[in-house]
């Protein structure tokens, strides 16, 4: 903490790391492959944009290990745009974590669409200055991943699908878990963490204020403007949106009008309006017909 | 008698706002229309990103509105990216971008560099008792001020983080973040004798 005497500056602080995310909110951060891209997505009005080498998408038709983007790719990126650039790292990999602070990205993405490293362990985030955003299904997970450092939550959905019903499920499953909470008396919170897996402190904390300690956006098969809507009417504090907006028709079309229909989500008028004429919708997957070892969001523990 | 506030809610972290002023005990909409800036006796522009505010401003029709207001002697505090909204010159922004003005001063987006230097720290502000706890998060700096600006904050290098300017006020950093309230609280007074 700040010494009050000294009023010596103090970086890497719980406060400035969930900070850069209150930021972010009633945006859109964009997946983006190459600097053309970035931009695109800074001139349609993105918060941030994530830099990958795939969208989830393509990592999905590729299949392989699928690892951190290559330094020279994130740097192209970072020297691309003036918002903030997020990158991922795999789920336990420390060290990509370690090389993407070097390269000084703005935000680790610890994300289940990469290959896992570490089928037990999360990365321990409070090693690090540069804030974390991890993926969740339920409010356990989303507790353990804050317990360990994350800074940011994002509601995990089913990534390169472009179907929006899993990231319905885990939002309605999230925040139906805290209206839960809420409701408990004093007396019950005891077993309520036992049974959510995560730490005591932090349960009381969220059946108190009726909300997680830091940000959650939703991700996940977010594809139309209307899906992004949808996840601001179920109360996310932003999108994420990953292969919906590159794999579509006409990019730069959609990129604008889903940060539109982000932020003006309660108005069907406007909707209405930004969803017109946007071309083809990525294709999409159902995610009813993906056999189970290729669910990304059953990574993560 | 009785006042409302409202705070530009295109994007960012306006809710922090609204529970910046409710804690001191004042009413607050989201300004997100026209007919919602024409209820409001004050404006204030939160941190987020200046480079979304504006194009939704101008997506929205209300880039001209508050603009004129601001040059009429609306009163208006920007916070981070809401000082970068009222500069009358942007360093470092993305081609085409401009703000409400409103302040005749130049402010560097990013100054600081990264995420990483993101930091906290204890500042003296002129009107406020004691020292401010200020976050600074991927923080603008003032760097020229013209005449007639106020200068109401530095850094201990001497760099500019609180200007105000007639009815425009602007900081680099977060109060609403940070627990602080006095800042709001100047604000509402500047309302008041408006």
């Amino acid at each position: 903490m700040t010494d009050a005497q000294t009023s010596k500056p103090v970086t890497g602080t719980p406060l400035v790391k969930r900070g850069l995310a209150e930021m972010l909110k009633g945006g859109v951060i964009m997946d983006v492959v190459n600097v053309e891209q970035a931009k695109i997505a800074e001139d349609a009005g993105a918060v941030a944009v994530m830099a990958l080498e795939r969208v989830p998408a393509d990592i999905r038709a590729q299949g392989g290990v699928s690892r951190m983007s290559d330094p020279d790719m994130i740097d192209s990126i970072i020297s691309a745009v003036s918002i903030p650039v997020m990158a991922k790292a795999r789920i336990g990999h420390f060290v990509e974590a370690q090389i993407l602070q070097s390269l000084k990205v703005d935000y680790i993405d610890e994300s289940e669409v990469l290959s896992p490293a570490d089928y037990v362990n999360h990365i321990n985030k409070w090693n690090f200055d540069v804030p974390f955003v991890c993926g969740a299904t339920n409010l356990g997970e989303a507790l353990r991943r804050i317990t360990e450092g994350a800074a940011m939550i994002r509601s995990k959905g089913e990534a390169g699908t472009g179907d929006v019903s899993e990231a319905m499920k885990h939002i309605r499953t999230i925040s139906g878990e805290i209206r839960a909470l809420a409701a408990k008396s004093e007396d019950e919170l005891y077993v309520a963490a036992k049974e959510l897996q995560a730490p005591y402190e932090l349960v009381r904390e969220v059946a108190a204020s009726g909300k997680l300690p830091v940000v959650m956006f939703v991700a996940g098969g977010v594809a139309t403007p209307a899906d992004a809507a949808l996840m601001m009417q179920m109360g996310a504090d932003g999108v994420f949106v990953g292969s919906g907006i590159f794999k579509s028709g006409d990019p730069a079309a959609r990129a604008k009008a889903v940060v539109k229909a982000t932020t003006f989500f309660n108005d069907p008028d406007v909707l209405a309006q930004v969803s017109r004429g946007l071309g083809e919708a990525m294709v999409g997957i159902n995610v009813s017909d993906l056999p189970a070892p290729h669910r990304l969001a059953d990574r993560g523990w | 008698m009785s006042l409302t506030v409202g705070v530009l809610a295109l994007q960012g972290d306006f809710r922090e706002h609204a529970a910046t002023l409710h804690a001191i005990g004042v009413e607050s909409i989201e300004v997100r229309r026209i007919s919602e800036l024409e209820k409001v006796s004050g404006l204030i522009i939160p941190g987020g990103e200046s480079t979304v505010m504006q194009k939704l401003a101008v997506a929205y029709d209300l880039f001209e509105p508050i603009k004129n207001k601001i040059h009429n002697g609306f009163p208006v505090f920007g916070t981070c990216a809401g000082l970068i909204m009222l500069a009358e010159e942007i360093l470092d922004g993305i081609p085409g971008q401009a703000g409400f003005g409103g302040l005749d001063v130049s402010v560097r987006r990013n100054a600081f560099g990264h995420q990483l230097d993101s930091f906290e720290a204890d500042l003296e502000f002129a009107g406020v008792d004691g020292l401010v706890h200020a976050a600074f998060i991927r923080a603008p700096i003032v760097d020229r001020v013209g005449a007639g600006v106020e200068v109401l904050s530095k850094l201990d290098d001497g760099r500019i983080v609180g200007v105000r300017q007639n009815n425009a006020l602007g900081i680099s950093f977060h109060p609403e973040v940070a627990g602080e309230t006095r800042i709001h609280e100047l604000f509402v007074r500047q309302i008041k004798n408006a």
